[in-house]
């Protein structure tokens, strides 16, 4: 492989994996919160490529979308906890997955009812249209974009949630949600919170790919796999393991497709299985009861 | 002889006579009923006695329809072909993946098994001698003792493959081991700490219901003619883990239950609207929220009925 071909590839790789990276940290810290797998994180995804096809319909504006898609599917988010999660706290944390799981159902065909089922393409903004020749490679700037909007979004979350009072919230509530509310913590605002801002992750990372891979209605379940196996693989409740389980994936996944295209289905799961065997509790995660 | 049984019998026979009663489509409906019942039954093993909830159960539902595929159009239509040998490899994947995967619990278990079944979806997508993304098509009725099974006989062996499956499961959940399993869903630590070598039994139990759904997989093949990737896929796991919840899990019957309930409103809502999927999902929201017991649980409260 000629080095311009690789380096364009691991682009392709980084932009998949920041994608990944701002669906599954809200996966994890919704994990981490709540004690529940929310297997319908990848229709917040689905939901924010809709809302945000059609605020671009409406407004044109790729960039009133990105902020305003994520709003909605927050808000959706926040109305899902408060209703229907929230009386299941009392009962096994497996209820409430199972729960998630008919909302897989729900949106998908909810979104098929408002937007039918045909593919949709979201058209890039019309500053990231062309492309740019970086390293002898052509890569289209859309991708530039999504890499570094990613890993801004990135060090953007990591400083709310490692350096100040919310985060540290959030954190104690990671670590020990009973705890946290001895101290005097909301905890029930906190999960809503938690919930909508994981959901609007969701959106967002929706609204982003939307350019990149087109909108559809299965997107949402056919993402949720890899965003689990990222979880799986940086460690439960871990916004370190999400972010380099996120690039891990990213890279296994594109470059399984250049160098396997037989088997390129299986890279990913093949690194699972491997960090799995290896060390159960994922990369950074914590040790296994 | 209790009413109880009575009730069973005449309800076994029903269904054994079905054909000649009704027409095509309801017959169609009620062996799709009987597969999926199977299937879902082998689940709630896991799920309500064992609990383990697991989303890639239809991992063996795919390796026993896909063996059952490969012999019967390949190797040749006899029974062993048709039911044995897909028992057998479900059993042995079930082996391989509970290994891995009963060393983790809760949600942890949820994922490993769940990304275990998408594995063989991702293989057979993509292997052409497994047909790839079309599957395998043709597949024959399997020939008993030298006779090729017409549509009444073809019946029969379906309702009697499940009776026979039904009634193992009732003899495994009311045996010793089915009372540890129970045992296990309450307390782990505390039968962890009487004794029991806990991993033992959940690795059995995970074996007994991969090679329970393997046979379910196997007679799905037989029943569609056909077996595609999409057998493996987590949403078969989910459905199955929808009718048993909506049945009512830990019961067995319930699954049954299930299973007719989510093929009957199916077939039923999709002759009025497109909207199926829409609800499917609501209903089963409902039935977690409102009925964690299922139907079963509802009838048991409202006449005392009991599974």
């Amino acid at each position: 492989m000629l080095l311009p071909d690789f380096f364009s590839q691991a682009l392709n790789g980084l932009s998949y994996g920041v994608l990944l990276f701002l669906l599954s940290v809200g996966l994890t810290l919704i994990f981490g919160m709540l004690d529940i797998v929310n297997l319908a994180h990848g229709s917040f995804y689905m939901l924010g490529a809709y809302a945000g096809l059609t605020m671009i319909g409406l407004t044109g504006n790729f960039w009133l979308a990105l902020v305003a898609a994520p709003l909605v599917v927050g808000a959706i988010g926040a109305l899902m906890e408060r209703s229907v999660l929230r009386p299941l706290y009392r009962r096994p944390p497996l209820d409430q997955v199972l729960l998630t799981f008919g909302f897989i159902y729900f949106f998908e065909d909810l979104v098929k009812w408002i937007w039918g089922g045909r593919i949709r393409s979201i058209p890039p903004p019309d500053v990231f249209s062309g492309s740019v020749k970086l390293g002898g490679a052509t890569v289209p700037s859309y991708r530039l974009f999504v890499i570094v909007f990613g890993l801004v979004m990135a060090v953007l979350l990591w400083v709310v949630i490692d350096k100040t009072r919310l985060g540290s919230i959030i954190r104690a509530g990671v670590f020990d949600a009973e705890m946290t509310a001895g101290m005097g913590i909301n905890t029930g605002r906190l999960f809503t919170g938690v919930f909508a801002l994981g959901a609007a992750l969701g959106g967002l990372s929706g609204v982003i790919a939307g350019p990149i891979q087109s909108a559809q209605p299965p997107m949402g379940a056919s993402i949720l796999i890899p965003a689990l196996i990222v979880v799986v693989v940086g460690g439960l409740g871990s916004l370190k393991g999400s972010f380099v389980g996120s690039l891990i994936i990213g890279q296994a996944e594109t470059f399984g497709k250049v160098w396997l295209p037989g088997a390129s289905m299986m890279m990913i799961y093949a690194v699972m299985a491997l960090v799995v065997l290896l060390r159960p509790q994922g990369l950074f995660g914590r040790p296994l009861k | 002889m209790s009413v109880r049984v009575v009730a069973v019998l005449v309800a076994v026979l029903l269904v054994a006579v079905f054909p000649m009663l009704a027409g095509n489509y309801p017959v169609k409906l009620l062996q799709e009923i009987l597969v999926w019942g199977v299937f879902a039954m082998s689940l709630d093993l896991l799920m309500g006695f064992a609990g383990m909830v697991s989303f890639g159960h239809s991992a063996f539902f795919g390796v026993g329809g896909y063996v059952a595929a490969l012999a019967l159009t390949r190797w040749g239509a006899g029974g062993v072909n048709g039911l044995v040998l897909p028992a057998l490899a479900a059993a042995v994947a079930a082996l391989v993946i509970g290994y891995c995967s009963i060393r983790v619990s809760g949600v942890y278990f949820i994922m490993l098994t769940l990304a275990f079944s998408q594995m063989f979806y991702a293989v057979t997508f993509q292997v052409d001698w497994l047909g790839a993304e079309d599957g395998i098509v043709g597949v024959p009725r399997p020939r008993l003792v030298g006779v090729e099974l017409g549509p009444s006989a073809f019946h029969l062996y379906l309702v009697a493959v499940t009776l026979l499956a039904t009634l193992a499961l009732w003899r495994i959940v009311c045996s010793p081991f089915g009372h540890v399993l129970r045992g296990i869903h309450d307390n782990e630590g505390r039968m962890q700490a009487i004794g029991y070598p806990v991993d033992r039994y959940k690795l059995v139990a995970f074996v007994i219901a991969g090679t329970v759904a393997g046979v379910a997989g196997a007679l799905y093949a037989q029943l569609a003619g056909s077996i595609t990737p999409d057998a493996f896929l987590w949403t078969t796991s989910g459905e199955a883990l929808l009718m048993a919840i909506i049945g009512g899990t830990g019961t067995l019957g319930g699954a049954l239950l299930g299973a007719a309930a989510f093929i009957l409103l199916q077939s039923l809502v999709s002759s009025y609207t497109e909207r199926w999927m829409l609800l499917l999902g609501l209903t089963f929201i409902v039935f977690v929220l409102m009925l964690p017991g299922g139907i079963v649980g509802a009838l048991r409260g409202r006449i005392g009925f009991r599974a």
